[in-house]
């Protein structure tokens, strides 16, 4: 579905501000591979989104996309078969739009100067009322006036609603109050699973790395490394995870946020 | 002073208002909704004039209409490539394409500064010709740009309801959504870009046509009138539907026009009329921050005044 063959990135090259986010990153996910992805502050798990999404070009290598090399693709053309969520829940919509207006823009679909019809308006409806936050009432209201709860859940609406070859999540319960993150995630895993998509997430939950999907990868200073799936990751614990990243960085994880969580 | 002494220069302040609306909508497609500040406007509004006249004059007055438009498209089309192809700010890419349209619109007048059309047949005389002995007799210049803004706001009440129309507004409402969607936004800009200032060739065009000539400095100052009626027309109809907040244009342009004749009434030369109109703009612009500036004025007047006590 994913392929990244020995993606390499260095912002700023040759200054003093040189940073190397990502070192020879390869990576290949399967169809509905659904991966969560955990790493210190700075490891490079945005990085490699960016790169996947098309936000700048890599200094070497190449990705392809359900088979097709999308290296040199553009941002907005890649993003007809990716879903992408931040962690800022204002990122995802316009707030001077309605909710419908911003629905239909994701909708796509009919021509440029083709208007929103009847049977559409139903069918967003019928989505928005999934989401159990009484949104379906308020289809005619300014997108700004929701919390960033309801924001981030109309967000993932909107990125799933012509399904998406592939779905990028950057940490994006991370704004959201504890219950809110809950309610969102959930509905993150039942969309995935209904929709079948092939999903990356990021997360500091480390739990919530291990309970979701069926692969984690850990990052640190821009390479993965460690990729767990099938037998080794069942029966994972944090504690194990822990373990294993000191072993591997020769240093303690020292993320606060993802400890406390 | 009696009804009818005033009427006539009612009526003036409505055509004015009226014509000079089309600018207003352009500016609440390009402002209002894709956040671009066209500062390209004053030379585009010139343009417009221009080339109506001109295509006016050669015998064909109601191919100036389109042609007029036509020009707009192409000058909104130069400041569009410039700000999303070559990586200049959009501020100063209208400002370029102001100053190189001086010199175009000096050649399309035929190396001249001022056209004249009292001999030409215009939109307007046609009409004028048509609603001679009818009660409407010397309305036409009124009916003209009642027809023409009624039909710029009809446009972009369904035009910004399409796909295409909702993506043009997402990439002025928020910039950083676009730009993770599958919306190319170097195409919507252009898209509303060319459009808005296609509904500036308009009101240029109309305006010359109305006032029977063209004149080099016809457009100049008009993007800061066109804002002042922008900022009044929003203060009275800001929020609701598109059509509703477009009607609020030409009203806010309607109300500048006749704010305008009251002060000329009132014996204020004529070129201080400019400076009336920036006042409005920062009136309207500032007044609001200002406001949201006052509690803590307020307080710390009131806590100085407890210092001295």
């Amino acid at each position: 579905m994913l392929t990244l063959t020995h993606i390499s990135k260095t912002f700023n090259p040759g200054t003093v501000n040189e940073k190397t986010a990502l070192t020879d990153v390869s990576l290949h996910l399967d169809p509905g591979d659904f991966v969560t992805i955990i790493g210190a502050n700075g490891a490079g798990k945005s990085t490699l989104f960016n790169a996947i999404a098309g936000s700048f070009l890599p200094d070497t290598g190449s990705i392809a996309l359900d088979g097709r090399d999308v290296t040199f693709q553009p941002e907005f053309k890649r993003a007809k078969a990716i879903g992408r969520l931040f962690q800022d829940p204002m990122r995802g919509s316009a707030p001077s739009m309605t909710i419908e207006e911003n629905l239909a823009l994701a909708a796509g679909g009919g021509g440029w100067l083709s208007h929103v019809s009847k049977a559409e308006k139903a069918a967003f409806r019928d989505r928005l009322a999934l989401l159990g936050m009484g949104l379906e009432d308020r289809m005619r209201q300014p997108v700004g006036l929701l919390s960033g709860g309801q924001r981030q859940a109309l967000t993932l609406l909107m990125a799933t609603m012509v399904p998406p070859k592939l779905l990028l999540l950057d940490e994006h319960t991370a704004a959201l109050d504890p219950g809110t993150a809950e309610k969102v995630l959930t509905l993150t895993e039942s969309i995935v699973r209904e929709g079948k998509l092939t999903c990356l997430m990021i997360t500091h939950n480390m739990s919530s790395a291990l309970e979701l999907g069926n692969r984690t990868l850990m990052m640190d200073s821009g390479r993965i490394l460690l990729d767990l799936k099938g037998d080794e990751r069942r029966g994972l614990t944090v504690d194990d995870l822990l373990r294993m990243f000191k072993e591997n960085v020769g240093k303690a994880l020292d993320n606060d946020r993802m400890l406390l969580s | 002073m009696s009804l009818s002494a005033i009427w006539p220069l009612v009526q003036t302040a409505l055509e004015l208002g009226v014509t000079c609306s089309l600018t207003v909508l352009a500016l609440f497609l390009s402002y209002s909704m894709l956040n671009v500040c066209d500062l390209s406007t004053d030379g585009c509004f010139t343009l417009g004039a221009a080339v109506g006249a001109v295509v006016a004059i050669s015998g064909h007055p109601y191919l100036s209409i389109p042609a007029a438009m036509g020009a707009g498209v192409l000058s909104g089309f130069v400041t569009a490539v410039l700000q999303t192809r070559m990586g200049i700010e959009s501020l100063l890419a209208g400002i370029i394409v102001n100053t190189g349209l001086y010199s175009i619109n000096i050649a399309v007048m035929g190396k001249s500064s001022l056209l004249n059309m009292n001999k030409t047949q215009t939109v307007f005389t046609k009409l004028g010709g048509l609603l001679a002995d009818t009660p409407l007799a010397g309305y036409q210049e009124l009916l003209i740009a009642l027809a023409a803004a009624a039909l710029v706001i009809l446009f972009l009440a369904l035009f910004l309801r399409t796909r295409l129309g909702l993506a043009i507004r997402a990439t002025g409402n928020n910039p950083d959504m676009v730009r993770s969607s599958s919306i190319n936004p170097i195409f919507t800009t252009t898209v509303g870009l060319c459009i808005a200032n296609a509904f500036t060739g308009l009101s240029g065009c109309l305006l010359a046509q109305s006032q029977k000539s063209v004149n080099i400095d016809i457009g100049s100052g008009m993007v800061t009138i066109a804002l002042a009626s922008l900022l009044i027309g929003q203060t009275f109809m800001g929020r609701g539907s598109i059509a509703k907040r477009a009607v609020g244009m030409v009203l806010g342009s309607v109300i500048f026009r006749l704010v305008y004749t009251i002060a000329l009434r009132l014996n204020m030369p004529a070129f201080m009329l400019k400076l009336v109109s920036s006042v409005i703009v920062i009136a309207a612009i500032a007044g609001p921050y200002l406001r949201t500036q006052l509690p803590m004025l307020k307080r710390r007047l009131a806590g100085s005044g407890k210092e001295g006590t």
